[in-house]
């Protein structure tokens, strides 16, 4: 026995045909607290108006074509059951929108072209250039196909790209994003691959693996468990191991690191300064104001670093188990 | 109420005010603060990224000596709280790498039985405090006086290791706060986003333009101040407020005060805003002060 769900569904609307701008229609829906968010839409479509467009295919979360924005948060319309929605905002209104960062065609469809492009520039396909010919096929052992599964998991949805919080306010878009990167350890991880130092020394370059700001929205979203960002974060550990270390991300973790190794406790006075590079005069100029007014704001942080009473018991942790390439 | 309290490294650095505001709103509503003077840092995300080994080791080392205090383990960072909840899951969950991590804590005789539950000012003041308890201890009401709530991402993500699946209200926390404190809150889009902290030095166009994104959104929704249980938000919403001011899309180049939680709270208390640090603001919390003064 399901139980009747009273509602409103707030949909974005835009017609480029109609000439009108985009706006927002309310419908009222009466639906069984079993449907999804995808049922729901149908059903308006069916109903209610049926020039609402939306991609849609299998309705079983693995053709990916029903990525959408449902509450502000990307989800797959037909992985999202209703009632989870409007439980978590204890709202009976659910606002439904197009996926972000992508510009759109019509109402709940966009344009996936800046997705596609970003999968081609990670060179999603295995090469096997330099290394020996097996007698027969290329072999991997389970352990490292078993660390690719997560990777491997990805139905290319676009819901990650769609809810990164880099690509919603970088203008133009140039960061590779979270699907691609992903994918770029599918291949990374792969011993049957033997472009990885290649294919590293072009993710450690600008808009690659160091733009990523950690916001854990892309692992919030997928709904297939890839993670993105840990795989974003594998990678960094690889890149630096594999000695790709010219960079302010390289240089902030090493600093980092270094700085509770040596303390227990962040130095940030000692890790602006060495991220940036002692000798990058040019960017340490552009945070003289901010260290002026921390200055004036009595909030510098103490010239002295002081180390916690056990710094020697924590250096003696990292003696014991820091290292790269642990991952 | 007593826990065991850990500072963070920012309360202690970039963010004195923080440390300072805590101690005075703990003092005045009875949370006896035992400070976690010989913990280390979580390794904010960065340490984890590079061996998750040694960064799940040194939070179980804390865990630890909560455990043997027999205390519940309190936070005043978000980013010091989502590292830990991420190592403590791993670490509950599964009794082979707890051991694991015990071997590597014996060298110093400690170890992690599991039982510590970190938790953040922000959710225990909700949980364990109560905000009915909060309520009566209000002696200045914030009245008229809107506040943007930001949250971040690392005490909101991922909300399975976050505890939002059993504690969904934590999501609106800071609101619920904020209305006991009888202010006023907005609501926005950038409230749940990043705030541009982690690639300050990667990438500072769009560190700052998250900056401006989020405080003009705020502005333009008549905020006279933005509230944050994260002390890395506050610095770079904070800091970068100068220059990322002139990349709103609005051409608002108006400046908004980053309050932390704590200071929100000792306002309403009654504390003084010399004990709070008011005036460690790189951008002035002067407006504020009158209003509530008022």
């Amino acid at each position: 026995m399901s139980n009747t769900l009273d509602l409103t569904f707030k949909v974005r609307r835009f017609d480029p045909d109609s000439g009108a701008p985009t706006h927002w229609d309310d419908f009222p829906v009466k639906i069984p607290d079993h449907y999804t968010i995808l049922d729901t839409l149908i059903d308006i479509r069916e109903y209610h108006d049926s020039t609402l467009a939306l991609r849609c295919s299998c309705r079983s979360a693995i053709c990916g074509s029903c990525n959408m924005t449902v509450n502000g948060m990307a989800r797959l319309a037909c992985k999202t059951k209703v009632i989870d929605v409007v439980t978590r905002s204890n709202k009976n209104i659910v606002t439904i929108e197009p996926a972000g960062n992508m510009p759109v065609i019509k109402d709940l469809i966009v344009d996936q072209a800046m997705f596609w492009e970003r999968i081609r520039a990670v060179d999603p396909t295995i090469t096997h250039e330099g290394m020996p010919k097996p007698e027969r096929e290329y072999l991997a052992p389970n352990s490292a196909m078993l660390d690719l599964t997560g990777a491997m998991n990805c139905i290319l949805c676009g819901a990650c790209v769609s809810a990164c919080t880099v690509l919603e306010i970088e203008e133009p878009k140039a960061f590779l994003g979270p699907a691609a990167l992903a994918k770029a350890y599918r291949f990374v991880g792969d011993p049957r691959d033997s472009a990885h130092k290649e294919r590293l020394e072009k993710l450690s370059k600008k808009s690659g693996i160091w733009d990523c700001t950690h916001c854990f929205m892309c692992v919030e979203v997928c709904p297939k468990g890839v993670a993105p960002m840990e795989r974003i974060l594998q990678l960094r550990d690889k890149a630096m191991a594999a000695g790709f270390q010219d960079n302010n991300g390289s240089r902030h973790s090493n600093s980092f690191a270094k700085s509770v190794k040596h303390s227990g406790r962040l130095n940030e006075t000692q890790l602006l300064v060495e991220s940036l590079g002692y000798f990058n005069i040019p960017d340490q100029i552009k945070f003289g104001p901010t260290g002026l007014r921390a200055l004036k704001a009595n909030k510098m942080p103490p010239i002295l670093h002081k180390k916690i009473p056990s710094a020697k018991k924590v250096e003696h942790y990292f003696e014991k188990l820091d290292g790269l390439g642990k991952h | 109420m007593k826990v065991a309290w850990w500072t963070g490294c920012v309360a202690k650095g970039g963010a004195p005010e923080l440390y300072m505001s805590m101690k005075a709103v703990g003092a005045k509503i009875g949370l006896e603060l035992e400070e976690l003077v010989d913990a280390a840092c979580t390794g904010a995300g960065v340490l984890s990224e590079r061996n998750p080994e040694l960064a799940d080791t040194l939070c179980a080392r804390t865990f630890a000596m909560a455990e043997k205090m027999g205390l519940p383990l309190m936070n005043i960072c978000s980013t010091c709280q989502g590292v830990m909840s991420a190592a403590n899951y791993r670490i509950q969950n599964d009794p082979e790498y707890r051991a694991k991590i015990n071997g590597n804590l014996a060298s110093e005789g400690l170890s992690y039985n599991g039982n510590v539950d970190p938790k953040h000012f922000m959710w225990m003041l909700v949980e364990d405090f109560g905000l009915d308890k909060l309520a009566p201890m209000v002696q200045k009401p914030l009245e008229g006086l809107t506040f943007a709530p930001f949250y971040g991402c690392y005490i909101l993500r991922p909300t399975w290791q976050l505890g939002t699946d059993h504690n969904p209200h934590r999501e609106h926390y800071l609101e619920d706060i904020i209305e006991i404190l009888k202010g006023n809150s907005i609501d926005y889009r950038g409230k749940t986003k990043c705030c541009g902290f982690p690639i300050l030095t990667m990438n500072r166009k769009n560190s700052l333009k998250m900056v401006a994104t989020h405080t003009g959104e705020a502005l333009g929704e008549g905020a006279d101040a933005m509230v944050t249980p994260c002390p890395l938000c506050h610095l770079n919403l904070e800091s970068g407020q100068p220059d990322a001011k002139k990349m709103r899309d609005n051409n608002d180049t108006r400046e908004l005060p980053i309050l932390h939680l704590s200071q929100l709270v000792g306002m309403a208390m009654g504390i003084s805003p010399a004990d709070l640090g008011m005036n460690r603001h790189f951008i002035s919390t002067k407006g504020i002060q009158a209003k509530v003064r008022a």
